[in-house]
């Protein structure tokens, strides 16, 4: 027997819970915390190890050299390294009702990372259930992100860069999250097999409607601190095949430099962007994307 | 979500929710015509997959806290992440701050809660308090607001 019943459109009451209400709240929360932020920038990779951290922190530090108001947003909540990078050690935040500080990298950099809330070395894992965590441990994340977004007080930003992890679902995440991403910027090394990943986000991306910046070839060549050249490294050229295989620009090459990794390791973004071949590419490649979100 | 009672053709109304410590939840509804009681009974699964989401089964009691589901869902939090860990001043200490005090014991019982979310529940009891009236936070409030917010782990 088939029970006749009211169907949920049909009721006129409201849901309980208002969870829509819920939800359209958190997505306000964001708006409204970023709206002092002038412009919006992810960096990404399709893959893994291809330094895109060392450069977003990097770029960070040399938007904020040139008297910008920046902010960086560490979207690798499982393997956080933008705070180390920046140099900011893991201090208590201020935090009251109405949200919490950032910590101010050396550089006058604007930090979030899970790094801050992390005990050192340990991992991120959630309460759960024992098992089937499969089914939450997404939205776990993506809710993490929503309040680094919505509860940090960022305050006014000439501009918010946002260091994504390897593969695309943090871009899709971060992309419904917030009233507009201005742009992407995409980090790759030659080789093919590099090109053929991170070619994979970008058309993600485009299909999205996001607007490709450009991309950023890294470890393109050895910078040799003796001869202060750069010699070859690794062969491909993936940076130009992705630029023009999706009608955009190549932002620019970074050499592999030791010295650079160095820095970077100890927080010394000061020291890589002045005193390397790699901060000195760096630099120009962030030249090339204020240029481009102007 | 809504709930039908198909007999009376009435919409149920959302009576309350309680979390009996076991990672299940349970949210009681109201026929307004009948009267008849039934409740919605999650598994842990359940559970989790809604307060992943950072929303409240009945709707939100108290207003949300900065970075709330980090501080309630994370494993392995920083001791020292935040500087809002310190306790309140039990009532009648010299710093008690004026409106809603904490007695002594609960004071004692909030310095049990990881520094790396005491501040943050601190804050959701002290914002029940003001909700409803209470003057005094006390263990047996605190047993309530828990119940009566969901603050599982807490």
């Amino acid at each position: 027997m088939t029970l006749k019943h009211r169907t949920y459109a049909e009721l006129t009451g409201t849901d309980a819970s208002r969870m829509v209400e819920q939800v359209t709240a958190q997505l306000a929360r964001v708006a409204e915390r970023l709206a002092g932020v002038e412009a919006c920038v992810a960096v990404m990779s399709g893959k893994g190890g291809v330094g895109k951290s060392l450069i977003t922190a990097a770029l960070a530090s040399a938007c904020a050299a040139r008297g910008l108001a920046v902010g960086l947003l560490d979207a690798d909540l499982v393997g956080p390294t933008a705070a180390q990078m920046s140099g900011v050690q893991a201090t208590g935040l201020k935090v009251d009702e109405n949200g919490l500080d950032p910590a101010i990298s050396p550089a006058g950099v604007r930090i979030m990372s899970m790094e801050l809330l992390l005990e050192e070395g340990a991992p991120l894992t959630f309460k759960e259930p024992a098992s089937e965590s499969f089914v939450w441990r997404g939205a776990q994340e993506r809710g993490a992100l929503r309040e680094f977004l919505a509860d940090v007080r960022w305050g006014d930003l000439d501009l918010l860069l946002v260091d994504l992890p390897p593969g695309t679902q943090r871009l899709i995440d971060l992309d419904e999250l917030l009233p507009r991403l201005d742009g992407l910027v995409v980090v790759t090394i030659p080789a093919a097999a590099s090109e053929v990943a991170v070619g994979r986000s970008m058309t993600l991306a485009r299909q999205r409607g996001i607007r490709i910046l450009g991309v950023v070839e890294n470890m393109a060549g050895y910078a040799c601190a003796e001869c202060n050249e750069t010699r070859p490294l690794f062969p491909g050229n993936a940076g130009e095949q992705l630029a023009h295989s999706h009608d955009t620009t190549l932002l620019g090459r970074i050499p592999f430099d030791p010295d650079a990794a160095g820095h970077a390791n100890m927080g010394e973004l000061n020291q890589l962007m002045s005193h390397t071949l790699a901060g000195a590419a760096i630099d120009a490649v962030a030249q090339e994307i204020l240029e481009a979100i102007k | 979500m809504k709930f039908l009672c198909v007999e009376c053709d009435e919409q149920m109304i959302f009576e309350e929710r309680s979390l009996p410590g076991d990672g299940t939840l349970s949210a009681s509804f109201r026929c307004p015509g009948c009267e008849r009681v039934v409740a919605m009974l999650t598994n842990p699964m359940e559970t989790q997959l809604v307060s992943s989401l950072g929303i409240k089964i009945g709707g939100r009691a108290v207003p949300e806290q900065p970075l709330e589901l980090v501080r309630s869902e994370m494993i392995g939090g920083r001791e020292d992440a935040f500087v809002d860990a310190e306790p309140p001043a039990a009532v009648g200490a010299p710093n008690a701050s004026p409106g809603v005090v904490w007695s002594l014991a609960a004071v004692e019982r909030l310095e049990a809660v990881p520094r790396f979310v005491r501040g943050m529940v601190k804050r959701i009891y002290t914002d029940y308090a003001q909700e409803n009236g209470i003057s005094q936070i006390t263990p047996d409030v605190m047993d309530q607001a828990r119940s009566d917010l969901g603050l599982e782990g807490m």
